[in-house]
Protein backbone atom coordinates (compact mmCIF):
# COMPACT_ATOMS: atom_id res chain seq x y z
CA UNK A 1 0.00 0.00 0.00
CA UNK A 2 1.40 3.05 -1.08
CA UNK A 3 2.30 5.65 2.24
CA UNK A 4 0.27 8.72 1.09
CA UNK A 5 -3.02 5.80 2.01
CA UNK A 6 -1.16 4.30 5.19
CA UNK A 7 -2.63 6.16 8.21
CA UNK A 8 -1.54 6.11 11.91
CA UNK A 9 -4.19 4.05 13.75
CA UNK A 10 -3.90 3.70 17.72
CA UNK A 11 -6.61 1.94 19.84
CA UNK A 12 -6.62 3.16 23.07
CA UNK A 13 -7.43 0.71 25.78
CA UNK A 14 -8.59 1.52 29.39
CA UNK A 15 -10.10 -0.30 30.93
CA UNK A 16 -9.50 -4.44 32.59
CA UNK A 17 -10.22 -7.26 30.64
CA UNK A 18 -13.33 -9.40 31.58
CA UNK A 19 -15.13 -7.08 33.69
CA UNK A 20 -17.20 -5.11 29.85
CA UNK A 21 -16.52 -6.36 26.87
CA UNK A 22 -14.34 -3.35 25.69
CA UNK A 23 -10.91 -5.43 25.75
CA UNK A 24 -12.12 -8.39 23.74
CA UNK A 25 -14.15 -5.84 21.29
CA UNK A 26 -11.08 -3.98 20.71
CA UNK A 27 -9.38 -6.81 20.09
CA UNK A 28 -11.36 -8.12 17.72
CA UNK A 29 -11.42 -4.81 16.18
CA UNK A 30 -7.88 -4.65 15.75
CA UNK A 31 -7.40 -8.50 13.97
CA UNK A 32 -10.45 -7.51 11.58
CA UNK A 33 -8.82 -3.62 10.64
CA UNK A 34 -5.00 -5.57 10.48
CA UNK A 35 -6.54 -6.65 6.94
CA UNK A 36 -6.73 -2.76 5.92
CA UNK A 37 -2.41 -2.82 6.20
CA UNK A 38 -2.38 0.23 8.20
CA UNK A 39 0.47 1.66 10.77
CA UNK A 40 -1.55 0.36 13.77
CA UNK A 41 -0.17 0.63 17.22
CA UNK A 42 -2.24 -0.11 20.48
CA UNK A 43 -1.51 2.35 23.96
CA UNK A 44 -2.52 0.53 27.29
CA UNK A 45 -3.21 3.16 30.03
CA UNK A 46 -5.21 3.19 33.07
CA UNK A 47 -6.50 -0.37 33.79
CA UNK A 48 -5.90 -1.30 30.34
CA UNK A 49 -2.42 -2.56 31.41
CA UNK A 50 -4.36 -5.63 33.08
CA UNK A 51 -5.34 -7.31 29.65
CA UNK A 52 -1.29 -8.04 29.21
CA UNK A 53 -1.33 -9.76 32.54
CA UNK A 54 0.75 -12.74 32.75
CA UNK A 55 -1.08 -16.50 33.79
CA UNK A 56 -4.76 -15.33 33.14
CA UNK A 57 -6.95 -17.83 34.42
CA UNK A 58 -11.05 -16.94 33.44
CA UNK A 59 -12.54 -20.33 34.32
CA UNK A 60 -13.76 -18.94 37.33
CA UNK A 61 -15.76 -16.60 35.35
CA UNK A 62 -16.54 -18.24 33.25
CA UNK A 63 -15.52 -16.39 30.23
CA UNK A 64 -12.60 -17.27 27.74
CA UNK A 65 -9.22 -16.47 27.92
CA UNK A 66 -8.34 -14.25 25.16
CA UNK A 67 -5.44 -13.40 26.38
CA UNK A 68 -3.03 -15.70 24.49
CA UNK A 69 -4.60 -13.93 21.37
CA UNK A 70 -2.37 -10.68 21.80
CA UNK A 71 0.55 -12.69 21.33
CA UNK A 72 -0.89 -13.64 17.45
CA UNK A 73 -0.61 -10.15 17.09
CA UNK A 74 2.32 -10.16 15.62
CA UNK A 75 1.27 -12.31 12.88
CA UNK A 76 -0.65 -9.24 11.79
CA UNK A 77 1.59 -7.01 11.50
CA UNK A 78 0.80 -5.58 14.92
CA UNK A 79 3.94 -4.85 16.43
CA UNK A 80 3.70 -1.79 18.56
CA UNK A 81 2.22 -2.35 21.83
CA UNK A 82 2.76 1.22 24.54
CA UNK A 83 2.20 0.19 28.03
CA UNK A 84 1.83 3.55 30.01
CA UNK A 85 4.64 3.32 33.43
CA UNK A 86 2.72 5.22 35.26
CA UNK A 87 -0.12 3.14 35.13
CA UNK A 88 1.65 0.26 35.98
CA UNK A 89 3.09 1.57 39.04
CA UNK A 90 -0.02 3.07 40.33
CA UNK A 91 -1.20 -0.44 40.04
CA UNK A 92 1.82 -1.95 41.95
CA UNK A 93 2.66 -3.58 38.93
CA UNK A 94 6.04 -3.87 36.68
CA UNK A 95 6.75 -4.73 33.03
CA UNK A 96 7.53 -8.21 34.93
CA UNK A 97 4.27 -9.12 35.62
CA UNK A 98 2.54 -8.29 32.29
CA UNK A 99 3.00 -11.49 29.22
CA UNK A 100 5.99 -11.61 26.84
CA UNK A 101 4.88 -10.82 23.47
CA UNK A 102 6.88 -10.53 20.83
CA UNK A 103 7.23 -10.61 16.82
CA UNK A 104 9.02 -12.35 14.48
CA UNK A 105 10.88 -9.81 12.23
CA UNK A 106 10.92 -11.30 8.86
CA UNK A 107 13.62 -8.80 7.59
CA UNK A 108 16.06 -10.61 10.00
CA UNK A 109 15.92 -14.05 9.91
CA UNK A 110 12.66 -14.33 11.85
CA UNK A 111 14.27 -13.00 15.02
CA UNK A 112 11.86 -12.54 17.82
CA UNK A 113 11.29 -9.10 18.83
CA UNK A 114 9.48 -7.67 21.90
CA UNK A 115 6.06 -5.94 20.52
CA UNK A 116 6.22 -3.83 24.52
CA UNK A 117 7.13 -1.06 24.28
CA UNK A 118 7.38 0.85 28.00
CA UNK A 119 6.20 4.57 27.53
CA UNK A 120 6.01 7.40 30.23
CA UNK A 121 2.76 9.36 30.39
CA UNK A 122 4.44 12.41 28.46
CA UNK A 123 5.62 9.83 25.77
CA UNK A 124 2.30 8.74 25.83
CA UNK A 125 0.91 12.05 25.40
CA UNK A 126 3.32 12.62 22.32
CA UNK A 127 2.56 9.29 20.77
CA UNK A 128 -1.65 10.19 21.11
CA UNK A 129 -1.29 13.30 19.48
CA UNK A 130 1.09 11.94 16.86
CA UNK A 131 -1.54 9.56 15.43
CA UNK A 132 -4.09 10.19 12.33
CA UNK A 133 -6.73 8.17 13.63
CA UNK A 134 -7.76 7.37 17.26
CA UNK A 135 -9.92 4.43 18.45
CA UNK A 136 -10.49 4.19 22.15
CA UNK A 137 -11.54 1.48 24.15
CA UNK B 1 -29.00 -27.37 2.81
CA UNK B 2 -29.33 -29.46 5.65
CA UNK B 3 -32.04 -28.60 7.81
CA UNK B 4 -29.92 -30.32 11.40
CA UNK B 5 -28.89 -28.39 14.17
CA UNK B 6 -26.83 -30.93 15.32
CA UNK B 7 -24.04 -34.05 14.20
CA UNK B 8 -24.17 -37.22 15.14
CA UNK B 9 -21.75 -39.84 15.09
CA UNK B 10 -21.12 -42.81 17.33
CA UNK B 11 -24.14 -42.11 19.65
CA UNK B 12 -22.21 -38.30 20.24
CA UNK B 13 -24.63 -35.41 19.22
CA UNK B 14 -22.75 -32.49 18.85
CA UNK B 15 -24.57 -29.49 18.36
CA UNK B 16 -23.94 -26.33 15.94
CA UNK B 17 -25.28 -22.80 14.80
CA UNK B 18 -27.18 -22.48 11.77
CA UNK B 19 -23.77 -22.31 9.54
CA UNK B 20 -22.61 -25.91 10.69
CA UNK B 21 -19.72 -24.17 13.26
CA UNK B 22 -19.92 -26.70 16.24
CA UNK B 23 -20.91 -24.91 19.19
CA UNK B 24 -18.83 -27.05 21.73
CA UNK B 25 -15.11 -26.69 20.47
CA UNK B 26 -14.59 -29.74 23.12
CA UNK B 27 -16.86 -32.03 21.44
CA UNK B 28 -14.58 -32.23 17.87
CA UNK B 29 -13.00 -35.47 17.22
CA UNK B 30 -11.26 -36.63 13.63
CA UNK B 31 -14.65 -38.99 13.01
CA UNK B 32 -16.70 -35.41 13.92
CA UNK B 33 -14.63 -33.89 11.60
CA UNK B 34 -14.39 -36.28 8.81
CA UNK B 35 -18.38 -35.98 8.89
CA UNK B 36 -18.39 -31.84 9.09
CA UNK B 37 -16.21 -32.90 5.94
CA UNK B 38 -19.04 -34.76 4.03
CA UNK B 39 -21.71 -32.02 4.54
CA UNK B 40 -19.01 -29.36 2.82
CA UNK B 41 -18.76 -32.02 -0.23
CA UNK B 42 -15.45 -32.49 1.23
CA UNK B 43 -13.35 -35.93 0.76
CA UNK B 44 -10.34 -35.48 3.53
CA UNK B 45 -7.21 -36.39 2.02
CA UNK B 46 -3.83 -35.64 4.32
CA UNK B 47 -3.61 -32.42 2.41
CA UNK B 48 -6.99 -31.45 4.07
CA UNK B 49 -6.02 -32.84 7.27
CA UNK B 50 -2.59 -30.98 7.06
CA UNK B 51 -4.54 -27.49 7.06
CA UNK B 52 -7.16 -28.47 9.73
CA UNK B 53 -4.40 -29.97 12.13
CA UNK B 54 -2.74 -26.71 11.74
CA UNK B 55 -5.63 -24.26 12.51
CA UNK B 56 -6.34 -26.46 15.37
CA UNK B 57 -2.94 -25.92 16.73
CA UNK B 58 -2.65 -22.61 15.95
CA UNK B 59 -6.18 -22.18 18.21
CA UNK B 60 -4.55 -24.16 20.69
CA UNK B 61 -1.69 -21.35 20.96
CA UNK B 62 -3.64 -18.32 20.48
CA UNK B 63 -7.55 -19.27 20.88
CA UNK B 64 -8.28 -17.58 17.55
CA UNK B 65 -8.71 -19.21 14.16
CA UNK B 66 -6.24 -17.26 11.43
CA UNK B 67 -7.54 -15.38 8.64
CA UNK B 68 -6.41 -16.57 5.35
CA UNK B 69 -3.65 -14.55 4.47
CA UNK B 70 -2.29 -15.48 8.08
CA UNK B 71 -2.85 -19.12 7.22
CA UNK B 72 -0.81 -18.62 3.78
CA UNK B 73 2.20 -16.67 5.57
CA UNK B 74 2.06 -19.51 8.67
CA UNK B 75 1.72 -22.32 6.48
CA UNK B 76 4.41 -20.97 4.10
CA UNK B 77 6.90 -20.76 6.98
CA UNK B 78 6.29 -24.24 8.63
CA UNK B 79 5.48 -26.27 5.49
CA UNK B 80 6.85 -24.10 2.52
CA UNK B 81 5.84 -22.14 -0.18
CA UNK B 82 3.69 -25.29 -2.21
CA UNK B 83 1.29 -25.50 0.90
CA UNK B 84 1.07 -22.27 1.66
CA UNK B 85 -0.60 -21.05 -1.21
CA UNK B 86 -3.95 -19.74 -1.58
CA UNK B 87 -4.86 -20.65 -4.69
CA UNK B 88 -3.91 -24.30 -3.16
CA UNK B 89 -5.61 -23.95 -0.47
CA UNK B 90 -8.42 -23.08 -2.17
CA UNK B 91 -8.34 -26.04 -3.94
CA UNK B 92 -8.69 -27.95 -0.68
CA UNK B 93 -11.35 -25.72 0.17
CA UNK B 94 -13.79 -24.37 -2.05
CA UNK B 95 -15.52 -21.57 0.24
CA UNK B 96 -12.55 -20.73 1.68
CA UNK B 97 -9.81 -22.39 3.52
CA UNK B 98 -10.45 -20.43 6.67
CA UNK B 99 -13.72 -20.90 6.97
CA UNK B 100 -14.29 -24.42 5.90
CA UNK B 101 -11.54 -25.58 7.38
CA UNK B 102 -12.22 -23.81 10.77
CA UNK B 103 -15.79 -25.37 10.81
CA UNK B 104 -13.81 -28.86 9.94
CA UNK B 105 -11.95 -28.24 12.66
CA UNK B 106 -14.68 -27.46 14.94
CA UNK B 107 -13.63 -23.88 15.67
CA UNK B 108 -15.72 -20.92 15.43
CA UNK B 109 -15.82 -18.83 12.52
CA UNK B 110 -12.87 -17.23 12.18
CA UNK B 111 -12.53 -13.20 13.47
CA UNK B 112 -13.86 -10.45 10.75
CA UNK B 113 -15.12 -13.26 8.07
CA UNK B 114 -18.43 -12.65 6.73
Amino acid sequence: MSDENRKKFLYINRKAPYGTIYALESLEVVLIGAAFEQDVSLAFIDDGVYQLMANQDTAAVGMKNFSKTYRALGDYEVRKLYVEKESLAERGLTAENLMPIVYEDEDDDYAEKPSLIFVDRAEMAALIRSQDVILSF
Amino acid sequence: MSTMTAYEINGLVAEHDEEGYLKDIGQWTPELAELIAKSEQIDMTPDHWEVVNFLREYYEEYQIAPAVRILVKEMTKKFGKEKGDQKALYALFPYGPAKQACKIAGLPKPTGCV
